[in-house]
């Protein structure tokens, strides 16, 4: 058997034909280097003529040994490192380790420091669901998308560079709160994005929503029940699609989010149409929240009392928080000195991966790009 | 229209058909000889405008060049791809085949010789710019049923050639 | 010898030079209209890449000649000298042959485009009929093109690209059938197939077919239009030769200057393609309102149109160079930038004169409302995602094919009951 057909041998795999187009069943392989898997992802599919009969994810491409490496830092010094795991949306990353460790540490961060949090979260939310607009709808081929989610992008960027100096891995909060303070001008800034930012929105709606092309070819493909999703583990924005209403700032709010009032959209069917409206919806909603915050920043200070040298007491703990692409989860076992012994990320990605293959059971080879792109993947975070 | 160098373009155009044809059934490549024969088409298309039926020569760019060679195409490169190499180019029997192609040459000398009176000379019954409407005004008017009853064979095939490749979609 | 070049400039000649018979100009008008679909066709390809990036909220190329004008023969430049790659196991003769059945098809659609009605290298009886049959053998150049590549996608892509193009070239033609259809409404009771007879039918009925038995013509036009789109292999529904899908398309074997045959074919074929929607629904070289406004003065005011259209053209490029930025680097662009403006300029002057303001009117006109299709097939480029190839195929079949044939059935009988 070759290499892929081992990869494949649960699906009862035969011989493949001689003859490369009599034979029914054919081995496709989407190899790590492809203009549309978002990354290092090596799919392989079997295929009945254009039919998906079957996938197999080969993940691993990225991996840089993260969680060991966090066994070797100290819980300050392993601050830098989660970011790179999710670079889209690094300061999610950042927020629920400096949570987890906060609650290790049975410290809180002041009330200034949860809404500058907050607000950074939010615009982080929207600056990658922004990046997934864009990809996913150069998947299905509408090109310009992707230059003006790109473009709007930019702005947010622009203002996490003038908070922590970097526009990606961030690195924005310690543990404890946060380090910087706010710039002069960051409200304004973030005023007027929030001021711009609703007829972006409705321009990309505008040229998608409705476009018969983009409906026909979302509407119906990748669909995943609800029961499924809560098999596998699936969570974030495909979950609401499938019709669960359940997220994590409205659950087990963190943070500053039950000062906020804001609406978990949901969807119906569960397929790749809904999950685009899902989201397009979690940006209008992330705009909401962000106009509650920015008006009521409150006085104080931004970083709590934390010990100089962080020695958590024994014990272990898992903190979870909605990252734009699902539950991002940290499980932190100390035993009690400055390092810890293990650190375990539930990357969203990685567990949503899992449902590529009941998605794409019974489409044509186009839609697998299509769910790739609909799940929202990143591979840093699926291999850490 | 007046012809211009119409011997010259005659045998330039026999020759092509001639030679393309003869290279349909001398290629060893499948794929070469549909070529070929494409060839032969076209130039036999050519020929039919030098006789002022452009109607004719239109069509038979567009059905027997644009559409039945495609098919043939298509066929031969889905399911000649292993076996083409291992042709044999020339049959065991190619003398009988010269014997009954040179009998058959004869047969078409002698039917012209013998009967050259019943084909009218040079002068068209029907003037070169009406050539459509007087093919639409015969086959639509005397040959109706005949072409009926085509596109009916035709309709038969398309439905029976869905059926058939309808499993595998 | 003199006499019979010049026999084709006297007056009382009204037909092409192909009805004539005047070889010596057959030969000239060849050259300019090859000539002129080349330049076109490199014109296209610069306007594509301004257009699509316009669109995308970027400049596109910027420098290689001011505003990017020279980018186009720089790429051809780049590909002239690129190494030509053949695939060891291919079939040399059928790899070699492909793109040039892709150009020669394309390029030979045009000797019965009508730019005007004594403007065309001639005019078969059977005119569009030609063209569509000529268009179609390009199919053939893809399938070869695809095999001949000896490999498993670029042969998938071939034969989808070539069942695509087979599957539109249907209702392309039913809807060619319901406009020609029109044709007949007069007096005598024959229409004609003659590309030039198409333009005169509708000059004689006094409405372009576009609006013709409202809406008739107008849907036959809009299938048409979709129909062609598909035909040139272009968005929305390019996906045989998308680069985010499996199948690599027909050409992914191609290097250099064969791989620019293919797209000199394709651009040439999208400009064929919609000369035959002009032509047919849109009036071909009449100008605009021939029946609402006519009259003497309304003629002078509509010829004025080529020479305002190039005094534009050449004012936006003294706007361009007037916001160039004033640095040495930029002088040599700046100069040329001018420079072509002059030239447009006096182009549009001299269209100013009477006696070329008469003869360039029917020219200009077809090209200019060719243009607007060449226009709108980078807006679609830039609009739409794409199909998928089944979505594709039931548009074609289930979709349009019904609707044209309604079309075709419809207007017959409006045709003839009224």
């Amino acid at each position: 058997m070759t290499d892929a057909t081992k990869y494949l041998s649960h699906l009862e795999l035969g011989e493949p034909d001689k003859t490369f187009l009599d034979s029914n069943e054919l081995i496709i392989n989407m190899g790590p280097q492809h203009p549309a898997t978002h990354g290092v992802l090596r799919v392989i599919l079997k295929l009945d003529g254009e039919k998906v009969l079957g996938t197999e994810c080969v993940i691993g491409y990225l991996h840089r040994g993260v969680e060991k490496i966090a066994e070797h830092r100290t819980y300050t010094m392993f601050n830098p490192y989660v970011d790179r795991m999710d670079y889209v949306a690094a300061v999610s990353n950042g927020l629920g380790y400096c949570e987890a460790v906060e609650k290790l540490l049975n410290i809180e961060a002041p009330p200034r420091a949860n809404y500058i949090r907050v607000i950074l979260t939010e615009l982080n939310r929207l600056a990658s669901h922004q990046l997934w607009l864009g990809t996913h709808a150069l998947d299905i081929g509408a090109m310009t998308p992707l230059f003006y989610t790109f473009r709007d992008r930019e702005e947010i960027l622009k203002i996490f560079e003038k908070y922590c100096g970097a526009r990606l891995t961030t690195h924005a909060f310690r543990i404890g709160g946060c380090l910087y303070e706010t710039y002069d001008g960051f409200e304004r800034d973030v005023k007027k994005f929030i001021d711009s930012a609703p007829s972006k929105i409705d321009e990309y709606e505008e040229l998608l929503t409705t476009n018969r092309i983009w409906v026909e070819r979302t509407k119906g493909v990748g669909t995943i029940s609800a029961k499924d999703c809560i098999a596998l583990g699936v969570t974030g924005p495909v979950l609401r699609a499938s019709g669960v209403k359940w997220d994590l700032r409205k659950a087990q709010p963190y943070a500053a989010y039950r000062d906020f009032d804001f609406e978990i959209p949901i969807g119906e069917s569960g397929d790749t149409y809904d999950r685009y409206l899902v989201r397009m919806q979690e940006m209008r909603q992330s705009l909401r929240i962000l106009e509650q915050a920015v008006g009521k920043i409150p006085e104080g200070p931004i970083m709590a009392k934390v010990p100089k040298v962080m020695k958590p007491p024994v014990g272990e703990i898992y903190h979870s928080i909605e990252a734009p692409k699902g539950e991002l989860g940290y499980f932190i076992v100390s035993d009690g000195s400055t390092q810890p012994y293990r650190v375990r990320v539930r990357p969203p990605s990685f567990v949503n991966l899992q449902a590529l293959d009941i998605m794409v059971r019974g489409q044509l080879v186009a839609d697998v790009i299509a769910v790739i792109g609909t799940l929202d993947i990143v591979l840093g975070e699926v291999d850490r | 229209m007046t012809p211009v160098a119409t011997t010259f373009f005659f045998y330039f155009l026999a020759a092509v058909t001639v030679i393309s044809g003869l290279l349909v059934i001398t290629q060893r490549n499948a794929v070469h000889s549909a070529l070929a024969l494409i060839l032969s088409l076209l130039g036999q298309a050519a020929l039919y405008l030098m006789l002022y039926a452009p109607f004719v020569a239109g069509v038979q760019i567009i059905l027997y060049a644009g559409g039945i060679m495609v098919l043939f195409l298509f066929v031969i490169m889905l399911v000649s791809i292993e076996q083409q190499q291992k042709e044999e180019q020339f049959n065991k029997l190619w003398v009988v085949g010269v014997l009954a192609a040179v009998a058959l040459g004869g047969l078409f000398v002698g039917v012209y010789v013998k009967g050259k009176a019943l084909f009218s000379g040079p002068v068209l019954p029907f003037s070169e710019p009406s050539n459509t409407q007087q093919i639409a005004v015969l086959l639509y008017g005397n040959y109706m049923f005949a072409f009926e009853i085509a596109s009916l064979l035709l309709l038969v095939a398309i439905i029976g050639a869905v059926v058939m490749a309808k499993k595998r979609i | 010898m003199l006499d019979y070049i010049t026999s084709y400039l006297s007056d009382t000649v009204k037909v092409t030079p192909g009805q004539v018979g005047n070889v010596f100009w057959i030969v000239v008008y060849i050259f300019i209209v090859f000539g002129g679909v080349s330049v076109a066709v490199i014109a296209m390809n610069w306007l594509e890449r301004k257009a699509l990036a316009h669109f995308q909220i970027r400049l596109g190329p910027m420098r290689v000649g001011p505003h990017g004008l020279l980018q186009p023969i720089a790429d051809a430049l780049k590909l002239f000298t690129k190494e030509d790659i053949i695939p060891s196991a291919a079939d040399k003769l059928v790899f070699w042959i492909a793109p040039l059945i892709i150009l020669c098809a394309s390029f030979t659609t045009y000797i019965v485009v009508p730019f005007g009605p004594t403007h065309a290298i001639t005019d078969l009886n059977i005119g569009i009929l030609f063209m569509l049959g000529v268009s179609s053998l390009s199919v053939l150049g893809v399938v070869m093109a695809g095999w001949a590549s000896n490999s498993h996608y670029p042969l998938i892509g071939a034969l989808r690209s070539s069942a695509q193009m087979v599957s539109y070239e249907i209702a392309m033609g039913l809807a060619v059938v319901s406009a020609v259809l029109m044709t007949s409404l007069n007096a005598a009771g024959t229409g004609t197939l003659s590309m030039i007879g198409i333009v005169r039918a509708q000059q004689a009925q006094h409405v372009w077919f576009l609006f013709k038995f409202f809406p008739l013509g107008l849907i036959a036009f809009v299938i048409f239009a979709i129909a062609m789109i598909a035909e040139t292999n272009r968005a929305p529904f390019d996906l045989p030769e998308a680069e985010s899908e499996l199948t690599a398309g027909f050409h992914t074997e191609y290097s250099g200057l064969r791989w620019s045959l293919f797209m000199l074919g394709e651009y040439a074929a999208m400009i064929a393609v919609s000369s035959i929607a002009v032509t047919l629904w849109l009036g071909g070289w009449m100008r605009p309102f021939p029946n609402a406004l006519t009259g003497d003065t309304w003629d002078a005011v509509f010829s004025l149109f080529p020479g305002l259209t190039f005094l534009g053209l050449a004012a936006i490029c003294f706007v361009g160079v007037a916001r160039m930025p004033k640095h040495p680097y930029f002088r040599v662009q700046t100069i040329g930038l001018a420079g072509f403006g002059a030239v447009l300029g006096l182009i549009g002057l001299v269209l100013f004169a009477p006696p070329v303001r008469d003869r360039i009117q029917d020219i200009y006109w077809f090209v200019a409302k060719v243009g607007v299709f060449m226009y709108l097939y980078i807006w679609y480029r830039a609009t739409f995602p794409r199909y998928r190839f089944d979505q594709l195929m039931k548009v074609g079949w289930k979709v349009l094919l019904p609707i044209a044939l309604g079309v075709l059935i419809a207007t017959a009988v409006w045709g003839v009951l009224v």
